[in-house]
């Protein structure tokens, strides 16, 4: 009894974390203009017609832009804070860890707002590099943490060693370090690429004339609903989808054996 | 050899250090002063005025949103919790420990949508002519659409499915690192399943609960896109006055003011929650 009532619970709950997802994803393939109720599909042409609109597939490559630059910055310098850290002892290095993971505790309306003040101030114009700064502020904590909480005396002892056998720091870093790391700095690097290519109050803050993917979506919605926002948000979640996949099965899959 | 460790050690920290006092510490310093300036027509006057903080504490709409932001963040909290738990429990405890890895990842996968995106669905599902609406008139039970979109209802719908996912995680991660002991020394000792629940479980699980509380008040408090295409005009919450600031009027100073009072409620929450807090577990 009480085992049919736990499957009956799952059953619902997966029932409502899916039901949005399937209403999005239906219709997408909606033949008439509006995604409601009766289906009339299937049809692909929303989807022709949003790739072909020069604005949506602009926004798409400014948004994988500002995602893979932004995380390979905030991955190398979390990469670098978090070696720094756990190989060297230097007065005031808690005070740091803390303050290296403090954005994480601000929403992002905090973190945009901030940045919109000062470089409106400072007189510098908006743009993807000013989106891509801001991503890097919310990227960076995650990606010093994940490197950090994997970093331990297996990896140490390996690079004493090299270090023993005459390599310089450099070396030790590209061929030691950075390889025995590779998990945590690959989950790192997928995870802030799917948080920056689904953010959306930064970019919308800090862009002004080149828009990332969702600040683009947000401007559509101002006509409300329409099946082209379905096949545009259906693509978008694919690829999020496409990301965590890749870590899940790659990355973690390892990690954990 | 020690002011040479101590100098690489500051070497390798210092790009994302400089990161982050220049794009967050400034910033956020430089937002706190301007909470404390004054706007006069278009010129801004710097200076310790507490005129936004007493602005806000005047002006009805301005109180109106914070009531709003409090209400819509306990509700969502406690409704994710008591709904979160029962799955992740589930997950934890029913299925198969084979199956439990994926059919958690299953459980959160929409959890990786942008807020715009998930938002824009639940609007399709709750609009007068979506899938609720005529599935319940196709029932009969009801004979004209009724409003369930651009409310506050709609809000804390779209709010609860996104934390539903996260809290999920966060139990679901704590209940599996509870020995299958605790709960056979206590059947031993006599208890029945829900003296188990109350007395062991519960309180063992209870971080989970609290880090996921945590992080779903701040981000529900600070989100302003589920609010903005879910909630509708009847009502603003701060996010959304802090943008409406900003985008009518310019008016830095107050939107400063509002976001330091939206930091000011986070900060109690996460005093009231410190000691069962793990977000180092995450």
């Amino acid at each position: 009894m009480r085992t049919i009532f736990s499957w009956l619970y799952l059953i619902l709950a997966f029932g409502f974390i899916y039901l949005p997802v399937v209403v999005l994803v239906l219709y997408s393939f909606q033949e008439s203009g509006l995604p409601v109720p009766p289906f009339d599909g299937p049809s692909l042409k929303w989807y022709d017609d949003v790739l072909r609109d020069s604005d949506v597939t602009d926004a798409l490559t400014h948004s994988l832009l500002v995602a893979v630059g932004s995380s390979v910055v905030a991955v190398i310098f979390g990469f670098l804070a978090a070696y720094g850290l756990a190989r060297y002892t230097f007065s005031g290095s808690p005070f740091i860890r803390l303050l290296l993971i403090a954005p994480l505790t601000v929403s992002y309306l905090i973190v945009g707002l901030g940045l919109l003040i000062v470089l409106t101030r400072v007189g510098l114009g908006l743009s993807l590099v000013t989106a891509g700064i801001g991503h890097v502020v919310i990227n960076l904590p995650l990606a010093f943490a994940i490197i950090f909480a994997s970093m331990n005396a297996k990896q140490e002892n390996a690079e004493r060693a090299a270090r023993d056998l005459g390599a310089t720091e450099m070396r030790v870093i590209f061929f030691v370090t950075v390889p025995m790391l590779m998990p945590a700095i690959a989950a790192a690097f997928f995870l802030s690429v799917t948080l920056s290519w689904d953010e959306f109050i930064i970019s919308f803050l800090l862009t002004r004339f080149d828009i990332t993917l969702p600040v683009e979506i947000w401007s559509m919605l101002r006509s409300g609903l329409s099946p082209r926002l379905n096949a545009i948000g259906s693509v978008v979640f694919l690829i999020s989808v496409a990301v965590v996949l890749i870590l899940e099965f790659t990355v973690l899959r390892k990690r954990h054996l | 050899m020690i002011g040479h460790e101590k100098k690489l050690g500051w070497g390798f920290t210092a790009p994302a250090l400089v990161w982050t006092l220049a794009f967050f510490v400034a910033p956020f310093l430089v937002m706190i002063a301007m909470s404390f300036a004054n706007l006069e027509g278009r010129t801004l006057i710097w200076g310790v005025h507490l005129d936004n903080y007493i602005e806000l504490a005047n002006r009805p709409y301005l109180l109106r949103a914070v009531a709003v932001s409090m209400q819509i963040t306990f509700i969502v909290t406690l409704a994710s919790v008591v709904l979160a738990y029962p799955l992740a429990a589930i997950i934890a405890f029913r299925v198969p420990q084979h199956w439990q890895r994926f059919v958690l990842l299953l459980a959160i996968l929409p959890f990786w949508t942008s807020y715009v995106i998930r938002s824009y669905a639940w609007l399709l599902v709750l609009a007068r002519e979506g899938l609720v609406n005529q599935t319940l008139i196709h029932l009969g039970i009801i004979a004209e659409p009724i409003t369930l979109a651009n409310s506050r209802f709609a809000t804390v719908t779209g709010f609860i499915h996104f934390f539903v996912m996260l809290l999920t995680l966060t139990i679901y991660a704590n209940l599996v690192q509870l020995s299958p002991n605790y709960r056979l020394a206590a059947r031993d000792l006599g208890a029945n399943t829900f003296q188990i629940f109350r007395h062991v479980i519960l309180p063992l699980s209870l971080p989970g609960i609290v880090t996921g509380a945590f992080l779903t008040f701040v981000l529900c408090i600070g989100d302003y896109v589920t609010p903005h295409i879910l909630g509708g005009n009847n009502e603003l919450t701060m996010p959304q006055v802090v943008m409406v600031q900003l985008g009518r009027r310019a008016d830095f100073p107050l939107a400063s003011a509002m976001a330091i009072v939206m930091m000011g409620f986070v900060t109690i929450a996460y005093l009231a929650s410190a000691r069962w807090l793990r977000l180092d577990r995450l």
